[in-house]
């Protein structure tokens, strides 16, 4: 066949006569499927803005949240979703000004016995995904993998992460990971399984002093309105507004 | 404790992210921004010395363009989603551009020039060769077999077009992966608004250099002598591309070193002890402080054509070297440090793995196979005749 | 009909390239998951998936509907504000089937993960240098755990 201009228009016609009712028909059955996925029941997103408290003067660095938040979340070995630093700071004239860090195995263990100088100021600070508002993990996610969920909690589909690692680049405060067995992104959830059933999470039902504390923003019984009124708070790296919604209280500012 | 690690890091820090494979992706879209912006000097800014290389430059960009998204693939923990990035893209996210800047660059940009200028051959060949060759060159003249006068002139006027619209399509093929860097708030070695222009440049200068050592090559290994003027042009331009990427450069470090923030203590310290070698001696002075003289030299001075062409080939061969260096200073550098800045780990390339120095080096030499197979196919030397 | 004759190889490539397209989205409406963009750019049942993650710590108020004596020994002595899983670990399966036994904690290990003097504790906090307080004795032997400062058991 002499593949003329008539040939071609033919042929372009009857594709499109056929591809349209077809994507049409695939397009509603897409459209029935996202109404089955809403299921109803109790807990309603709309309700909750999802935060956390720490108070640095309560944290005795045992190691509780650690190990409890491994247990509850299955957190592969020798990475972390939360961890516990050790901070010493000499005083300032020293030569650099810096603190001596440390976090063995991220404080999983608690910490070995350290010889602190008389003159020195030593504390434990709780660290994990700050869950922030204006997280820039979720703005550098190519696919949608990543997201902050309508209740504030930052999240990952580790049915639709393919691993690219961009937000774990992206993330100033280093609580993202990839898990070596699914290779995809993995972090703190906030427990969302637990959160939204009425529980606390893991990390707040094992720490023994309360230096760690869930608090939802839009339930105004939640003791963090008075805590906020009546505490300076400060959050990590707030110079980068990333929103974060993991107060400090006592947090001192050589903590990084 | 942790081998490698000194300081303190965040727990989950100690290993590196991005490998060797994601330095080696910036290097070759750059080659092939480099060799399209090197074929544009002729075809649009009517540099008529560098002619020779036009048809070369659009071959090896096409052929490194080809490879470019194999690193990306071999890289991603789940490469069977790798589509998600056309079916849902996250428009905040630069690196959702890529499917569609590259597709874009690919398909409108560099395959649809190459069409326009090759046509007439590529219809000499489905009417007149045999075999396979017959079917490949009848399969890419869509079944239109017209070459005359005026459709030849359509040809060149849309081609030309083409290379307009092709210029800023290549700053954008090579300018957002500097954006993928460069717009990372939580990294201060590599947030900064400089990179996505010292990528470019750095680019064209690397593929400019590619460019000028595969025409002098090729051209030697074909028994001809290659076009004097022609290679004094390229490394003209190659060597004033040069001196701007080196100022941009500088300037980040002479930026860096004045502010002095938070920061630049521990970069400090990571340049002067674990990218020693790679940023002061291989990028610096290897890679651009020799080349730089090598090629300014001839600016000033007439020497002997064949003390020239010595010159240009150190030069360019020392540049690719230094412009691959400076991908891994900014892509390994940028993870060696703790965003804690109290500490630094270290990066060993494995050898056999999907990420290591064997897929890392096969991924180098492909695109020149690529485009040997190219160059069979549609050759870019004008009085060319195969027997 | 001469000029469009010079461009026919033209009308070829824009056609091929509409069906190109046309193919393109026509994957594209089959690939996007299900529920995708539901609450914001993300799958809505991923919220789902997440949410039906097996819980391990049961929480302390599930203990206290079954275990009232400890929680009112515990109410009135200076281990009110420690759960009980914080000592004896995970016990949803417990929670959820009593025939499930748990294996109690192992003293003096456990009670010195939190009272064993570091140096970085706050001042405030009750730790003592093991070496010196109990040298190897249990802590059980002087304090009881639910009530320390009662005496032993």
């Amino acid at each position: 066949m002499k593949m003329t201009r008539r040939y071609w228009l033919v042929q372009s016609s009857r594709f499109l006569l056929i591809g349209t009712p077809a994507t049409v028909a695939f397009l509603e059955a897409q459209g029935d499927a996202k109404k089955e996925a809403a299921a109803p029941d109790s807990y309603r997103m709309a309700d909750h803005w999802w935060a956390m408290i720490v108070d640095v003067e309560k944290c005795i660095g045992c190691g509780n949240c650690v190990r409890a938040c491994a247990a509850e979340n299955h957190v592969p070995d020798g990475y972390y979703r939360t961890w516990i630093e050790r901070y010493v700071i000499n005083d300032w004239r020293n030569e650099t000004g810096e603190p001596q860090v440390d976090s063995p195995d991220g404080g999983i263990h608690g910490f070995p016995p350290k010889a602190i100088p008389v003159s020195a100021k030593a504390f434990f600070v709780p660290k994990m995904c700050n869950h922030c508002a204006d997280s820039p993990c979720t703005q550098v996610c190519p696919v949608g993998a990543t997201f902050v969920s309508p209740d504030g909690v930052v999240l990952i589909d580790p049915k639709y992460c393919l691993g690219c690692r961009y937000c774990v680049q992206a993330c100033p405060y280093g609580c993202r990971f990839i898990n070596p067995t699914t290779n995809t992104a993995e972090k703190c959830t906030l427990c969302y399984h637990r959160i939204t059933q009425g529980l606390t999470t893991a990390c707040c039902e094992a720490c023994p002093t309360a230096a760690r504390q869930l608090a939802d923003l839009k339930d105004p019984k939640d003791p963090i309105h008075e805590f906020l009124r009546n505490n300076p708070v400060q959050v990590l790296k707030p110079h980068l507004a990333t929103g974060a919604k993991l107060f400090y209280h006592g947090l001192d500012g050589a903590v990084r | 404790m942790h081998p490698g690690v000194e300081g303190f890091m965040y727990p989950n820090e100690f290993e590196l992210q991005w490998s060797v494979l994601i330095v080696l992706y910036p290097f070759l879209t750059g080659l092939v921004a480099g060799a399209f912006i090197l074929a544009s000097l002729e075809r649009v800014f009517k540099v008529d010395a560098v002619k020779p290389t036009y048809r070369l430059a659009l071959l090896t960009a096409l052929a490194f363009l080809l490879v470019a998204p194999l690193p990306l693939q071999l890289h991603l923990g789940h490469p069977e989603r790798s589509f998600e990035m056309y079916v849902t893209p996250h428009t905040s996210s630069a690196m959702a551009m890529f499917g569609f800047v590259y597709l874009w660059y690919l398909m409108v940009v560099l395959l649809l020039e190459i069409w326009l200028d090759y046509r007439k051959e590529i219809v000499v060949g489905a009417q007149t060769d045999t075999g396979w060759r017959k079917w490949f060159y009848k399969a890419l003249s869509l079944g239109s077999y017209n070459i005359s006068e005026r459709s030849r002139r359509i040809d060149d006027r849309l081609g030309y077009i083409i290379t307009i619209i092709g210029i800023p399509s290549a700053f954008l093929l090579h300018g957002y992966v500097g954006f993928i860097f460069g717009s990372i708030k939580a990294n201060p070695w590599w947030s900064t608004p400089l990179m996505p222009v010292v990528f470019l440049f750095s680019a064209m200068v690397s593929g400019i250099a590619a460019v000028l050592l595969i025409y002098y090559v090729l051209t030697k290994w074909r028994g001809q002598q290659p076009d004097v003027n022609c290679m004094d042009t390229v490394a003209k331009y190659l060597f004033y591309t040069f001196v701007i990427d080196f100022s941009l450069e500088m300037l980040d470090v002479l930026h860096r070193v004045y502010e002095s923030e938070e920061s630049f203590r521990s970069l400090d310290f990571m340049v002067h002890t674990r990218l020693f070698f790679s940023q002061i001696f291989l990028q610096i002075i290897v890679g651009t402080l020799i080349p730089l003289f090598l090629l300014g030299l001839n600016q000033v001075i007439k020497l002997p054509v064949a003390v020239r062409f010595r010159m240009y080939i150190t030069a360019a061969s020392l540049t690719m070297i230094g412009i691959f260096s400076m991908r891994w200073n900014v892509v390994i550098g940028g993870q060696l440090f703790s965003k804690s800045f109290l500490g630094y780990t270290s990066y060993k390339v494995d050898f056999i793995t999907r990420e290591g120095v064997l897929a890392a080096a096969g991924l180098t030499i492909l695109p020149l196979f690529i485009l040997w197979f190219l160059i069979e196919l549609l050759p870019p030397w004008q009085e060319q005749a195969k027997a | 009909m001469g000029s469009f004759k010079d461009a026919a190889h033209l009308v070829r490539l824009v056609i091929l390239i509409a069906a190109g397209v046309l193919a393109f989205l026509g994957f594209r409406f089959l690939a996007v998951p299900a529920g995708f963009g539901q609450y914001g750019f993300y799958r809505g049942p991923a919220l789902d998936d997440i949410r039906q993650r097996p819980i391990s710590f049961a929480g302390r108020a599930a203990c206290e509907t079954c275990h009232t004596d400890q929680h009112d020994k515990l109410a009135a002595g200076p281990h009110k504000g420690v759960h009980c899983e914080a000592c004896h670990g995970p016990q949803a399966q417990h929670a959820s089937d009593i025939s499930i036994k748990p294996v109690l904690p192992k003293t003096p290990e456990l009670c010195l993960q939190c009272h064993e003097a570091g140096g970085a504790k706050p001042k405030k906090f009750p730790q003592v240098v093991s070496a010196e307080h109990n040298s190897g004795i249990d802590c059980k032997t002087c304090h009881q755990p639910h009530s320390p400062k009662e005496g032993p058991a």
